[in-house]
């Protein structure tokens, strides 16, 4: 079938879209040719940011595998909303063992692969934030720690949304769950800095770590492609909006994604073995302000008297970040010794 | 060939002999000497192309060996006590998924206290996961389960645990006959999984299931696992023809003197041998071992004991709260039939089960219900005596409240 000129492209406001491009420069999503290894029919909220990062991850990998993929997942929504039985939204080799365990038994299907000489078939294991930074975190970093070759990717939307949004290790300083009600002199969740995986990743020396959202698709399939290229424990940690956790409007989760990114919130960035190789820099950055007030979770920080100290607080946050990862273009490169 | 062996040492070639392809294992007393001696050999190359995995906790273990074994490797670990609890969650998933795992479990006690020696509490708290259970009465019978429990695991689709007593057998030095290569080639074929993970051939396994069809789900997974008697029957016959040894020839439940005794003692594992040497010089007294303990072979046990006037179940484990596990279970494979069935607590956290105790205690006029073998009475009755002198702590914490109550008031 030839292809379609254009069914599918990145969307957002300062987004170069794929119908400027050539078409090989084009993105995975856009091809008619793309795998939809998650397809359409499944239980997702609307707009739910979590579906269409899994599905953006596993076409590219499906298509830089040629096909040759093998997927474990973690219980949570991304479990629950594609496969009730009797039916399945997948269309790659899909098991579900448990919440916890996703990352010891893609160790196993990987080990299975070797014993078997089956290499050519490649293993990428994903679950939530919940089940990557909290209750799965002994069975991943034993993954890393033993050198085994899969690819793990996090859908990180925050909280334990499957549940009915509870916090979780990964939820922001300050945001809204059913555990930490925004009641109380320090509403929200606890203030600090949270389960920093993608960091933790690195202290494990591992081949790649890298970070991305929904928002930047070019980006967050190069990761997947860059990621697929490498052998070895991986791990890819994506921002998903979630608009029911976030009491965000379904249509805004791309924007959303974006925003979170441009405040400095969310630090997009690639690191191998230990060590920080690229930023996406921030341009035009905004004030974590913008990026709050559109989300319910986020309410009691703009009621009436509006807390303005604890959103300072949060700015402090995007700005270390800012600085950590030289997410600034215009930052002054700091020379040694001076 | 029949050599002096540790049963561990003969547990580990044994399995070395059933071809694993991947190995997950985590050390834990009395387990460890099984998975150091696989680890070695694959270390050596004598395994290839298996692989051992050394990872971070029982639940990676026993995680680890779902992702092979449906991924088409056959899969092994060991585990003990704290080491099965901890992997709890991934043991009843791998029954639902039907893996095909072996796993052996080395019993030991569950703390606390924490203890490292055997009784069978371990494997009994998780005897309702869907795992086929096989308890071993010795070391030869501990070495030739594991070839038994491959097939019978791959044929059905079902794990299963190979209960083998901690330290009383898996540290014991016995002449042990380790199946050649060859017979075991002949009785395990390769293994051919009913479900497996393969981008030729896509499907989804580990669905969610919700209240239309999980009663259909348990009920085939129940039926599947009844099936599991007379396919271990088959299989042990052909593998005691392929050794060429009919008195190696595994059962469900092994009758010794049993059918048409007048007392019946009822047992699992190790303490067979024990039980077998008092009695032979009991009049009327025989013994039951039961091997196959998951799914009970309720019929099987039916038929041995229907003329029995007294049976006595030896437990090495205690539910608290309600005594015997095994004994309800007998009890219920009795239904309708009137005759007493005593229990006997025996064995917890390594207390040796002597000849000398067994005789006196079957030579007793009448057993009570319940029985703690060797039970030491000054112990016990110190520890309650100086419990009655105790402050009951509600009353301190009463007092305490009012101290700090009055001290608020003060301030
Ligand atoms: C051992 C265990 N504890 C708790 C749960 C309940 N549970 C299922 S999904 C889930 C939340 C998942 O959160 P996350 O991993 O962040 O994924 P999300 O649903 O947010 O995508 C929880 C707590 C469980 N299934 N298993
Ligand atoms: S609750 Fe959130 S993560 Fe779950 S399906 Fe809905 S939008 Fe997606
Ligand atoms: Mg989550």
């Amino acid at each position: 079938m030839p292809a379609q000129s254009v069914k599918f492209y990145q969307v957002g406001s300062r987004a170069v879209g794929n119908r400027l491009l050539d078409a090989e420069l084009r993105t995975e999503q856009s091809s008619a040719e793309r795998r939809n290894s998650i397809t359409s029919g499944h239980r997702a909220c609307q707009g739910c940011g979590e579906a269409l990062g899994a599905r953006y991850v596993l076409d590219t990998a499906e298509r830089v595998t040629g096909g040759r993929l093998v997927t474990v997942n973690a219980t949570g929504c991304l479990e629950v909303f594609s496969t009730p039985y009797p039916e399945s939204a997948w269309q790659v080799p899909w098991l579900h063992s448990l919440f916890a365990n996703t990352a010891s038994v893609a160790s196993g299907v990987a080990a299975a692969l070797e014993a078997q000489g089956r290499t050519d078939v490649r293993v990428l294991a994903q679950g939530g934030d919940g089940g990557t930074v909290d209750i799965g975190f002994a069975c991943l970093s034993g993954m890393f720690e033993r050198g085994d070759d899969v690819l793990f990717v996090c859908y990180d939307n925050e909280a334990y949304m499957n549940t009915g949004v509870q916090r979780s290790g990964a939820t922001p300083a300050y945001a809204r769950t059913a555990t930490t009600e925004a009641v109380g002199p320090i509403p929200g969740s606890r203030p600090g800095q949270g389960k920093d995986l993608p960091r933790i990743a690195m202290a494990h020396e591992i081949p790649y770590v890298a970070t991305a959202t929904v928002a930047e698709l070019r980006d967050l399939e190069a990761k997947v492609e860059r990621a697929m290229s490498m052998r070895g424990p991986r791990y890819l940690h994506v921002l998903v909006p979630c608009p029911l956790g976030w009491g965000s409007a379904p249509a805004e989760t791309v924007h959303l994604a974006r925003l979170a990114q441009r405040s400095g919130l969310f630090p997009v960035f690639e690191a191998e073995h230990g060590e920080v190789t690229s930023v996406l820099p921030i341009r035009d950055r905004i004030p974590v302000e913008e990026y709050l007030r559109p989300q319910r979770r986020y309410a009691h920080l703009f009621a009436d008297p509006p807390r303005t100290d604890l959103i300072e607080r949060i700015q402090q946050i995007a700005d270390r970040n800012v600085a950590r990862y030289h997410l600034d273009p215009h930052e002054i490169p700091h020379e040694e010794g001076a | 060939m029949r050599r002096q062996l540790e049963g561990s040492r003969a547990i580990a070639e044994t399995v070395a002999c059933c071809r694993p392809g991947v190995i997950p294992a985590y050390p834990i007393t009395p387990q460890t000497h099984i998975v150091e001696a696989l680890g070695t050999m694959v270390r050596k190359g004598q395994l290839a192309p298996c692989r051992f995995l050394t990872v971070e906790s029982e639940f990676a273990a026993m995680s680890a060996a779902i992702g092979a074994s449906l991924t088409g490797s056959r899969a092994y670990t060991a585990t003990s006590s704290q080491g099965l609890l901890y992997m709890t969650e991934a043991v009843f998933n791998a029954a639902g998924l039907g893996a095909p795992i072996v796993m052996t479990v080395a019993n030991r006690a569950i703390g606390a206290p924490i203890n490292i020696w055997n009784d069978q509490s371990d494997s009994m708290a998780l005897r309702d996961s869907g795992w086929i259970q096989l308890h071993a009465p010795d070391n030869q019978a501990a070495a030739d389960l594991h070839v038994l429990a491959f097939r019978l695991a791959e044929e059905l689709s079902v794990p299963v645990m190979v209960c083998v007593d901690g330290f009383v057998l898996t540290h014991a030095f016995e002449p042990i006959d380790v199946p050649e290569q060859e017979i075991v080639d002949a009785v395990l074929p390769p293994y051919r999984p009913r479900q497996v993970l393969d981008p030729d051939d896509p499907v989804t396994i580990g669905a969610m299931v919700g209240p239309e069809a999980f009663t259909e789900v348990r009920y085939l997974a129940d039926r599947r696992l009844r099936s599991a008697p007379p396919a271990f029957e088959r299989i042990a016959a052909e593998f005691a023809e392929a050794v060429g040894a009919p008195q190696r020839r595994a059962r469900c439940v092994q009758d010794y003197r049993a059918t048409g005794a007048d007392t019946v003692v009822v047992a699992l594992g190790s303490v067979t041998g024990t039980l077998r040497d008092v009695v032979d010089s009991i009049d009327g007294v025989g013994v039951l071992t039961i091997t196959m303990y998951r799914p009970f072979p309720a019929e099987e046990i039916r038929a041995v004991l229907v003329g029995a006037r007294r049976i006595v179940v030896l437990e090495r484990a205690l539910a608290p709260g309600a005594s015997g596990i095994v004994t309800s279970d007998v009890r219920s494979a009795l239904a309708g039939l009137d005759v007493p069935v005593q229990t006997v607590i025996a064995g917890l956290g390594g207390r040796p089960i002597g000849a000398a105790s067994l005789r006196e205690l079957l030579a007793r006029p009448g057993l009570e219900d319940v029985t703690f073998l060797d039970l030491r009475e000054d112990v016990i009755d110190r520890e309650l005596g100086r419990e009655t002198v105790r402050e009951p702590i509600a009353e301190r914490d009463g007092e305490a409240a009012v101290e700090s109550a009055g001290e608020r008031a003060g301030a």
